[in-house]
């Protein structure tokens, strides 16, 4: 019997803000240090404490709106959602429940066969983290609140992916987009951005679909993972459907979690009756009111998003759709990279400098391209001076990584480092008539015979190059080299 | 006419709440919110039909912190009134269901 099926997957993305403060109260936000060392009596929870709620997450929370193309709410307020464990001590967390700070937006992502699609979020809605449970205490577990009350945007996607790939594309363009804005370092080692795909098939079989029960995925810390617990998902979904023939229905949603070990996903919890959250209004928090100015501010933050520059950088200066990704993973390289196309460098040249030499080193030093001391306008001089042919390509990632150094001209580090290719033509002919006299027989290859001129050739052009300790332009020594051979008896 | 709080909605409310309730307690409780709800519904004669919902019941919004670190409390102070604590960390019963993380 044939059998058709459709992928559908929706996304729940939690995106840790980079404040520099607790979402409701003033301790500080930090990453690794001893446990319960940036707690108050409001993190902690202690009763009578009151939260005050931190303006820049609520900024930063629209600021990601605008980006996805989000209606903005005017008016919004906070929810208790009732929740019992140990971190998140007072027993319910602050969240938005029927009026997020923003929603009914898209996210444009660009497919492999070059095509954009939409995918649309649902709403995003700003709420506090709780802290962390830690299970290394035998019988016991122990309670760090360092993390908890931290904010968080959660961002809920419609299921508009169909495939494992999409769904990796689409975590990366949000990854980017919020780094682009600066309101998420987004590093998801650290669970600055957690993904929960929800997944589940449409089955075509004899005319009718069958909807296979919706699974969510948690634990996935890489995009790797994100695709694959995907692909894991797809073939076991549809193992069990040929076996069981189970389908969706109200509540029998399960959690399984990636186990990156075995690749596969495992069955977490299979949820107990519908969640009953009882939300209820914040007494504690009065509501939030946008105003015609204030988001008129929040506006004039938002800058170029990713996807707009890579397709800029491939319709404008003609790079591939592969460079002009690389140039945009960060912010730092595409500004680097459009400053120095403006200062007159030819745009593939500085994308090879940059992504082969400048994005190498700054990975080296665990640093971004732009801190590597490297101005646009030398950048343009030192690709201006590779394309002259005044230096080699080799000798201009000598010289990038002495400007990285220095700050210094590429010009002087050139002259200093004696890397200026020789391109005086009357010295360049004088050492091709040293290395013809030297080597008749491969003269006599180049000229007379065909199924050896090649190497011959090159062979002489080494030669050259040799006698010129590396400093003649190759372009020229072959220049001169095919003249001299074409004009021997 | 008032919503009556029966022992299956009681059990219910336990368990969401993680609550233990023995036999009397399960009774107890099953009249004393009857009771509550049953007071609350008088609102109920009221007309609210034109009446917008209220977030909050004071007249004042947007009040904000901004984004600037003020002083911790020590480890010793957060932990001071902790039950069990080991290394920093507050040390409860084992957590089997795991949600850690919102």
């Amino acid at each position: 019997m044939s059998l058709d099926y459709k992928i559908i997957v929706g996304l729940e993305i939690h995106v840790q803000l980079a404040t520099k403060t607790k979402m409701f109260c003033g301790c500080e936000l930090a990453y690794g240090h001893a446990p319960n060392t940036r707690v108050c009596p409001v993190c902690i929870g202690m009763p009578g404490a009151l939260p005050v709620l931190n303006k820049a997450a609520v900024e930063f929370g629209i600021l990601t709106g605008l980006a996805l193309n989000c209606d903005i709410a005017r008016f919004t307020k906070w929810d208790r959602k009732s929740y019992y464990y140990p971190d998140l001590p007072k027993n319910y967390q602050i969240s938005q429940y029927d009026l997020p700070i923003t929603e009914n937006g898209y996210l444009d992502i660009l497919l492999d066969d070059g095509t954009t699609k939409k995918i649309r979020i649902r709403r995003a809605h700003l709420e506090e983290d709780a802290g962390k449970n830690v299970h290394t205490f035998g019988n016991y577990s122990g309670v760090d609140l360092n993390r908890s009350c931290t904010p968080l945007l959660e961002i809920v996607t419609e299921p508009d992916m169909n495939s494992p790939a999409e769904v990796r594309l689409a975590a990366q363009e949000l990854q980017r987009i919020v780094r682009y804005l600066g309101v998420s370092e987004a590093d998801m080692q650290k669970g600055h951005m957690r993904f929960e795909p929800n997944v589940n098939l449409h089955i075509t079989r004899g005319g009718q679909v069958f909807k296979t029960p919706i699974t969510e995925v948690k634990n996935l810390n890489s995009f790797r993972a994100i695709e694959r617990s995907i692909a894991y998902e797809v073939n076991r979904q549809l193992d069990e459907f040929l076996t069981t023939g189970k389908t969706m229905q109200m509540g029998n949603k399960s959690t399984y979690g990636w186990d990156d070990v075995n690749q596969q996903t495992v069955l977490q919890r299979e949820k107990e009756e519908a969640h009953d959250y009882r939300y209820f209004p914040d007494p504690d928090l009065v509501p939030v009111v946008v105003s015609d100015q204030w988001l008129e501010e929040i506006k004039a933050r938002l800058c170029e998003l990713p996807l707009a520059i890579q397709k800029r950088f491939v319709g404008d200066y003609g790079l591939s759709d592969y460079d002009a990704q690389v140039l945009t993973g960060e912010k730092a390289t595409g500004v680097l990279f459009d400053a120095a196309v403006r200062c007159g460098g030819d745009p593939k040249r500085v994308c090879n400098l940059l992504t082969q030499t400048g994005l190498k080193l700054a990975n080296e030093r665990q640093t971004t391209v732009d801190a590597l001391g490297v101005s646009p306008e030398h950048l343009a001089v030192l690709a201006k001076m590779t394309d002259e042919g005044q230096i080699s390509a080799t000798s201009a990632a000598v010289i990038f990584e002495e400007m990285t150094r220095s700050g210094g001209d590429p010009a002087q580090i050139a002259e200093a480092k004696n890397l200026i290719q020789k391109s005086d033509t009357g010295e360049i002919e004088a050492l091709v008539e040293q290395v013809l006299a030297e080597n008749a027989q491969a003269v006599q290859d180049a000229k007379d015979n065909p199924k050896k001129a090649k190497k011959a050739l090159g062979f002489l052009t080494g030669q050259v190059i040799q006698k010129s300790k590396g400093q003649a332009n190759p372009k020229l020594v072959s220049q001169v080299l095919n003249q001299r051979l074409a004009s021997l008896p | 006419m008032s919503l009556q709080i029966d022992r299956k909605m009681v059990e219910r409310v336990a368990v969401l709440s993680r609550l233990e309730l023995s036999e009397s307690e399960i009774a107890q409780f099953s009249a004393q919110l009857s009771d509550i709800v049953g007071y609350i519904e008088k609102i109920n004669v009221l007309d609210t039909e034109q009446v917008e919902p209220l977030a909050h019941c004071l007249p004042v919004q947007n009040v904000f912190r901004e984004d600037v670190p003020q002083p911790s409390l020590s480890n010793e102070q957060a932990l001071a009134n902790a039950p069990d604590q080991t290394d920093g960390y507050f040390i409860v019963p084992k957590i089997l269901d795991d949600n850690s993380g919102a």
